[in-house]
């Protein structure tokens, strides 16, 4: 088995392209690195289109390699990736919908995120083709005695994100779970192209609203690893910090609306209360609740006041006085545990095959955190703990939250005590001409966001992709769903918490 | 558990003093509330929200508004699962092109009288998604919009603000 790198090395290597190296290959090179995938030698962390060709992103899990491999799609196909590998599937066929590129014996034809509403097709392809007349869109069949179906949404009972849910189930059981997503596609792609990169990192911070830290970071690496430049040392740290305070806001808003969803209120309020004070906590500190658009491409937009280090260290003395005694309350409540062990179980090895990460892929036995494996600064000067459980459902989704959220505390304090002094951000005047590339690999709460950007040499961005967590976590939750009781679904979603926004883009 | 209990006992409340209602607001809302639509409805107002395409920003923050130091409830206002049982539609994002039917639908499933609160910048004119070929842009494009609150996203107390301007005798427009 070659390494990734040597597979690299027989393309056209790119210049300017960092900080991993990307390649365009031949189809023959294209199809063994999808068979590679398709026996999980590798791991799939992007597949996206461009113009005139398509790129894969894959990681070498035991030499820590990450690279890009591209083909050029000059009929306008390329060899299919799902047709051997599915967790390309979707990806392929929103390749289809916004490029116009056809994956060659790609076993799924049906539009994802087309709902044939745009007036147009190909919205981002070389050529932009008239809608689909008569437009149709076919669930998968299910075949059986007594089976019935249940749609549900795009809008959903609760305040939530819009999405449909095909069940079909026999009895209370669920037979089989087909999600429909692509209801919230803003175009954001569409819009990135040729935007500046103070609007780009806008778009960026907007994907997923509930990861707009990690979503900021990573776009900011991304074009400060295209521009060769690099942030100021404060910069680096502080956003650590958002970054941490984002992942615990998200991980105790999400506990208690996991158990309020076994119709736990107790914990939900509490967490609740925690949840504000974080977000209050954020507001005092770097000026918005949810410390949007405050990293940027050369570092970021707030320092951080003296009275604002006095505010986190408060928070994090308030939750270790707080946050123990919610957790012996999930911990001893046995009605609350009957719900949450051994419901909506994933397999170690699905999320081994879709390289699913955040909490999901730790839950299942995945022992992988973007913070360690690339790794980036300043998580190499800390010191964490990448809690892993195997048992999949939804109670060991529950205890890595809880467990990432002890290890925040204690990265915040870890911050606060090493931060450095100096400028906040750099310049990002661009250096030498020419298009230049740069690549992202950032853990947000939900798991790790992959950010590729090309610059003109104008500066502005000619095509930015933006990979959310959820793209690897949204096929899995049909899987861990089925032969569950359709009332559990709520429990199961919302302990895989995917992004509707970040997925649909 | 009874020791968490005990404590919420003994520790109070921590729901803040309600706010004033938002003057902005107050204004767009404009014309009286009629005698007989506010006997209807009384102090009470049930709210429907819509995610048109958000980011998922403005949901956080709605939802904030029910934890204990909002506590909506305690005004009247609650969120409810159909928009068979909603007054209010609170509509969220820049209305993607394929969210428009499903806004369109749940808006015709609202029982009159029915007020929209188009929430956040994108509900207002699509805000950095405007002119995307995927995306209508305002909500008032696609249903009738009663008020407005913008932010990125709103804080919940900028939504509880606008909101109670719904409540306040007086303010709301007239609705058949």
């Amino acid at each position: 088995m070659p390494a990734l790198i040597d597979m690299i090395d027989q393309g056209r290597k790119i210049p300017h392209h960092r900080p991993w190296a990307r390649a365009v290959v031949h189809s023959d090179v294209w199809r063994f690195a999808a068979s590679q995938l398709a026996e999980t030698h590798w791991l799939l962390l992007g597949l996206w289109g461009d113009t005139h060709a398509v790129h894969m992103a894959l990681l070498e899990e035991g030499s820590t390699g990450i690279g890009v491999i591209s083909l050029e799609c000059a009929d306008g196909r390329f060899p299919s990736v799902g047709q051997t590998h599915p967790p390309a599937l979707r990806l392929e066929r929103t390749i289809r919908d916004l490029f116009g590129l056809e994956p060659t014996a790609g076993p799924d034809p049906r539009p994802w995120l087309d709902h044939g509403w745009w007036g147009l097709r190909y919205p981002l392809g070389a050529r932009v083709g008239h809608p689909i007349e008569g437009y149709s869109y076919d669930f998968l069949p299910s075949e059986g005695e007594s089976l019935h179906q249940i749609a549900v949404g795009p809008v959903h009972a609760g305040i939530i994100e819009p999405g449909h849910f095909r069940f079909t189930a026999n009895g209370e059981t669920v037979v089989r779970l087909e999600e429909r997503l692509g209801y919230v596609h803003k175009g954001i792609e569409g819009l990135m192209a040729g935007a500046d990169l103070t609007m780009a990192a806008r778009l960026a911070g907007r994907t997923s609203g509930d990861s707009t830290v990690a979503y900021g970071i990573a776009f900011a690496r991304a074009a400060e690893a295209a521009l060769d430049i690099a942030p100021p040392p404060r910069a680096v740290w502080l956003r650590a910090l958002m970054a941490e305070i984002e992942r615990l806001a998200n991980h105790v808003g999400d506990i208690g609306a996991i158990c309020n969803d076994a119709a736990f209120a107790l914990m939900h309020a509490h967490c609740a209360i925690l949840r504000e004070r974080v977000l209050r906590a954020a507001n005092e500190c770097f000026g918005h609740r949810l410390m949007r658009d405050r990293a940027l491409p050369g570092g970021v937009a707030t320092d951080l006041e003296a009275s604002g280090i006095a505010c986190l260290r408060a928070l994090v003395v308030e939750f270790r006085r707080r946050f123990p005694a919610l957790v012996d309350l999930y911990d001893n409540t046995a009605s609350l545990q009957d719900r949450t062990v051994g419901t909506g179980v994933l397999q170690p090895t699905l999320a081994r095959q879709y390289a699913c990460g955040g909490y999901v892929g730790r839950a299942s036995g995945r022992n992988f955190d973007a913070r360690r494996m690339p790794g980036y600064p300043p998580y190499d000067s800390l010191r964490f703990e990448v809690p892993l459980l195997e048992a999949g459902d939804v109670n060991a989704r529950v205890w890595v939250r809880i467990r990432e959220v002890e290890q925040s505390l204690s990265l915040i304090e870890q911050i606060l005590n090493q931060l450095p002094g100096g400028p906040i951000c750099a310049d990002v005047a661009r250096s030498g001409a020419g298009p230049r590339e740069g690549v992202a690999l950032v853990e947000g709460f939900r798991g790790d966001i992959l950010i590729w950007l090309r610059l003109g040499g104008d500066g502005k961005v000619e095509r930015c992709h933006l990979r959310d967590p959820s793209w690897f976590q949204w096929p899995l939750l049909e899987a861990a769903v089925e032969g569950n009781i359709v009332a559990d679904f709520p429990l199961c979603n919302k302990s895989f918490n995917c992004s509707y926004s970040g997925h649909d883009l | 558990m009874r020791k968490i209990f005990f404590e919420s006992l003994i520790h109070g409340t921590l729901t803040e003093a309600p706010p004033s209602p938002d003057q902005a607001a107050l204004t767009e809302l404009g014309a009286s509330l009629s005698r007989v639509v506010r006997r209807r409805i009384g102090r009470s107002l049930a709210i429907r929200q819509i995610d048109a395409g958000s980011c998922n920003g403005c949901e956080l923050e709605i939802h904030a508004l029910n934890n204990a130091f909002y506590d909506v409830e305690r005004f009247g206002l609650r969120f409810v699962a159909s928009p068979r049982h909603a007054d209010v539609l609170l509509v969220t994002g820049p209305v993607t092109k394929n969210m428009r039917e499903a806004l369109e639908r749940t808006y015709r499933a609202t029982p009159d009288p029915k007020w929209v609160v188009a929430v956040g910048d994108c509900a207002v004119d699509g805000g950095v998604f405007a002119g995307s070929y995927a995306c209508v842009g305002a909500v008032s494009a696609v249903v009738p919009v009663d008020l407005h609150i913008r932010g990125c996203p709103p804080s919940p107390l900028q939504l509880l603000k606008g909101l109670l301007a719904l409540l306040e005798p007086g303010a709301a427009v007239e609705k058949a």
